[in-house]
């Protein structure tokens, strides 16, 4: 194996080893965190009992409801604004500085419009990912370069073919960047919302373990979820390599 | 270039004017229920700014950002020169932090909550553990990207290693790390008011959510309102100057 | 031989900058390219040619005057039948040699073994063979210009553009890559249209050469080799090669004194 496979095991080794250390030893106590063994065998009863499998399968649902509804607005949203200067140019700093303004705080408002059932969650979540996706979306159209144009034309392709053909697989690494951000997005929006007011769903199921001291139940949901979006993320990310690899960058 | 500056703020005056009027739109539809006017929003905002209580919860946050961001800053930067001159450490990690990126750190809430209990110190944080990751990724890349002619540069001048730092890698690093400054900023801040929205007694994001409890929609607006209005305004000052230093370099 | 292409009285004016004002690039132009002959043109920086190949390929339509090819007018669509190679990698990065070749001929309505057949034999007639699964990243890059030539001999056109296509190569590689464009040329019968700076270039392989002034470029002389057809890169060692040479260079140097001038 590898120098840096080691030294990575190394370091997530010596902090998991450490945690459990400081709890075996007393020096973090029960209430704030069991020992990382603890934690994973009561994950793995959670899983088998399967009693987190509704709340699991809410979170799952809305997050890729909001995904599917950033990935289609967005890209679209992207294509159309790279052909409207007019359009796109005044909304160029909006864009700018879109992810520093906390989109949590239209929540309230989504919840008076729409009631306390899930549209508010997947639509902070869609707001939160749409723009990340339109951003990228316009970068990897921006980076087109123009002999391939030229060659689509001289090739006598349709503007569809064209699109199709050669500016979405030569864009496609841009894509993927704006397409992983949007997961990861996705995932922030439908739980954060689900912390804060919901009825069900993981962030709901954390956030009521947290209020009454279920340790037990809290800790493997944190896990499961730091498992499951660091999966995801690592699938994205390996294709992505993939692409540029084939292209001869990284 | 002043028909650029021209160009960038007739852009921004459309987009502000455009924002308002669907704000504006937005009320007729929804009716005082769910929003309140642009006018009405003002017009309380300001009232509040009158009274002291709000005053003091504005210094709250801003207090806990300041720290927070204060200390992103120092272990991002740290961390960045760090990475980038250790290449192996650099290969092993850098994954790792990228993919922290994409984690919810939403869900480490509890644990931060149980470790450090409610008030200031979990504020301070969560604005951190959200702040300093784009710091450390984008410093390690600018000291990553320097371009090799400086270092030889730098060589064929007999510097010493802290004397390179100073004179040529610093300031050829500094557009990428301001970069990350900035986009940590954001981050810093958000990180802090959402602490603030669930754990605290203080500060605008637990005004926020109180007003959120009592249905206080005039209440609600203004604090998104300043909230916006203050990330949105440092936002596009730092991107001026974001924009400047990559121009000059 | 007949004409192929034919612009008559040929301008092209763009809008360009900003508040937009006219920039006269072309014109106006008269000349012909005969059938399956090999046409250079040579001329200063920033006189046009790239603009005077768009012209003739359909890229972009002529705001003055007439072009047409094999007798029908061309005005901003590409017309069937004409192939272009540009100076810039053209290479699709996300599919392989074949696949970047085979390319060219999606909307063919030939059967999948005819394509197969049709790649393969260009793939040998470019020498790349051996690469048909590698990606152009892993190639070099007069390798990568093959490619691109491949792909656009694999549609077989009459007439073929080539846009300064060996700019970005190193001398003996282009020298080289001359040697080729000169087989290919024979071997496809086709008719060829090279734009390029570099005048040993323009006059071993041409048939004929013309020379552009500058901006607003026209063509103001036209220089017949006579070479043989049966011609490579040794053309060199004659002695008309020299006088050809000569002579593009003394009105070209005037010309070129003028767009330096301009600054």
């Amino acid at each position: 194996m590898s120098k840096v496979a080691w030294y990575r095991i190394a370091v997530v080794g010596g902090i998991v080893a450490l945690l459990e250390v400081l709890c075996l030893a007393g020096f973090i106590d029960k209430i704030t965190m069991p020992a990382p063994h603890i934690i994973v065998r009561d994950l793995f009863r959670m899983v088998v009992s399967g009693r987190m499998n509704g709340a699991i399968a809410k979170t799952l649902s809305n997050t890729a409801l909001a995904l599917g509804l950033a990935l289609g607005v967005g890209i679209i949203a992207g294509a159309l604004l790279h052909r409207a200067r007019a359009l796109r140019d005044p909304l160029d700093p909006l864009f700018a500085t879109y992810y520093a303004v906390p989109v949590f705080a239209f929540y309230p408002f989504f919840i008076v419009v729409f009631g306390l059932g899930d549209l508010p969650q997947v639509l902070i979540a869609f707001m939160l990912g749409v723009v990340a996706v339109i951003v990228n979306t316009l970068n990897g159209l921006d980076r087109v370069p123009t002999v391939l144009l030229k060659t689509a034309r001289i090739l006598r392709m349709s503007p569809a073919d064209t699109a199709l053909r050669m500016t979405l697989p030569f864009a496609g690494p841009y894509l993927l960047t704006g397409i992983k951000l949007a997961v990861a997005y996705a995932f922030i929006g439908v739980i954060g919302s689900e912390f804060i007011m919901s009825r069900g769903g993981i962030g709901y199921e954390i956030s009521f373990a947290y209020a009454n001291f279920d340790n037990a139940t809290m800790y493997p949901l944190i896990l499961l979820i730091l498992i499951a979006s660091v999966a995801v993320n690592g699938a994205l990310t390996v294709w992505e390599q993939r692409l540029l690899a084939r292209r001869g960058m990284r | 270039m002043s028909g650029d500056a021209m160009r960038s703020a007739r852009n921004g005056l459309i987009l502000i004017v455009g924002l308002l009027l669907l704000w504006q739109l937005l009320y007729f539809w929804t009716g005082d229920i769910a929003l309140a006017s642009p006018l009405a929003t003002l017009s309380y905002t300001v009232k509040l700014f009158a009274t002291d209580a709000f005053d003091v919860q504005i210094y709250e946050t801003l207090r806990a950002f300041s720290i927070a961001y204060a200390l992103a800053v120092v272990i991002g930067l740290l961390v960045g020169f760090w990475l980038g001159f250790d290449r192996l450490s650099c290969d092993a990690l850098e994954p790792m932090i990228v993919s922290a990126y994409a984690v919810p750190k939403l869900t480490l809430y509890p644990i931060l909550l149980l470790a450090f209990g409610l008030g200031l110190s979990a504020k301070v944080a969560f604005g951190v553990i959200h702040g300093v990751i784009p710091i450390i990724l984008f410093t390690l890349s600018a000291v990553h990207n320097t371009k090799p002619i400086l270092i030889k540069t730098g060589r064929v001048l007999k510097l010493s290693r802290w004397q390179m730092v100073r004179w040529i890698l610093f300031p050829a690093a500094i557009p990428e790390i301001f970069t990350g400054l900035r986009v940590g900023f954001a981050l810093t801040l958000i990180g802090s008011l959402l602490a603030e929205m669930f754990a605290s007694q203080r500060g605008l994001g637990y005004v926020l959510m109180n007003a959120i409890g009592l249905h206080n929609v005039e209440l609600i607006m203004s604090v998104t309102l300043v909230i916006v209005v203050f990330a949105a305004t440092v936002s596009v000052i730092l991107l001026a100057i974001d924009h400047r230093l990559h121009r000059r370099a | 031989m007949t004409a192929q292409v034919r612009l008559e009285n040929v301008g092209k004016t763009f809008m360009t900058g900003r508040p937009p004002a006219p920039l006269h690039a072309v014109g106006p132009i008269d000349f012909e390219i005969r059938k399956g002959e090999f046409f250079a043109v040579v001329g200063p920086s920033g006189c046009g040619k790239s603009t005077l190949l768009e012209l003739i390929a359909g890229l972009t339509p002529p705001t003055e005057g007439t072009i047409e090819f094999e007798g029908t007018r061309v005005t901003g669509e590409a017309p069937e039948g004409i192939g272009v190679v540009f100076q810039e990698d053209a290479s699709l990065a996300w599919l392989d040699v074949e696949g970047n070749i085979a390319f060219g001929l999606r909307r063919s309505n030939l059967d999948a073994d005819e394509k197969k057949r049709r790649v393969r034999d260009v793939l040998k007639l470019v020498g790349l063979s051996d690469f048909a699964t590698s990606y152009p990243a892993q190639l070099s890059g007069g390798m990568r210009q093959r490619v691109c030539i491949a792909r656009t001999l694999v549609m077989q056109p009459r007439l073929i553009l080539l846009d300064e296509p060996f700019g970005a190569l190193d001398q003996q590689t282009r020298l080289l890559m001359g040697d080729e464009i000169l087989r290919l040329w024979r071997e496809t019968s086709a008719t060829v249209f090279l734009i390029t700076h570099a005048l040993d270039e323009a006059t071993m392989l041409a048939d004929r050469i013309g020379v552009m002034s500058a901006r607003p470029g026209r063509i103001i002389d036209v220089v017949e080799t006579n070479w043989p057809r049966e011609r490579d890169s040794r053309i060199v060692e004659r002695p008309e090669f020299g006088s050809i040479t000569a002579r593009l260079w003394h009105t070209l140097r005037a010309e070129s004194m003028k767009t330096i001038g301009r600054g």
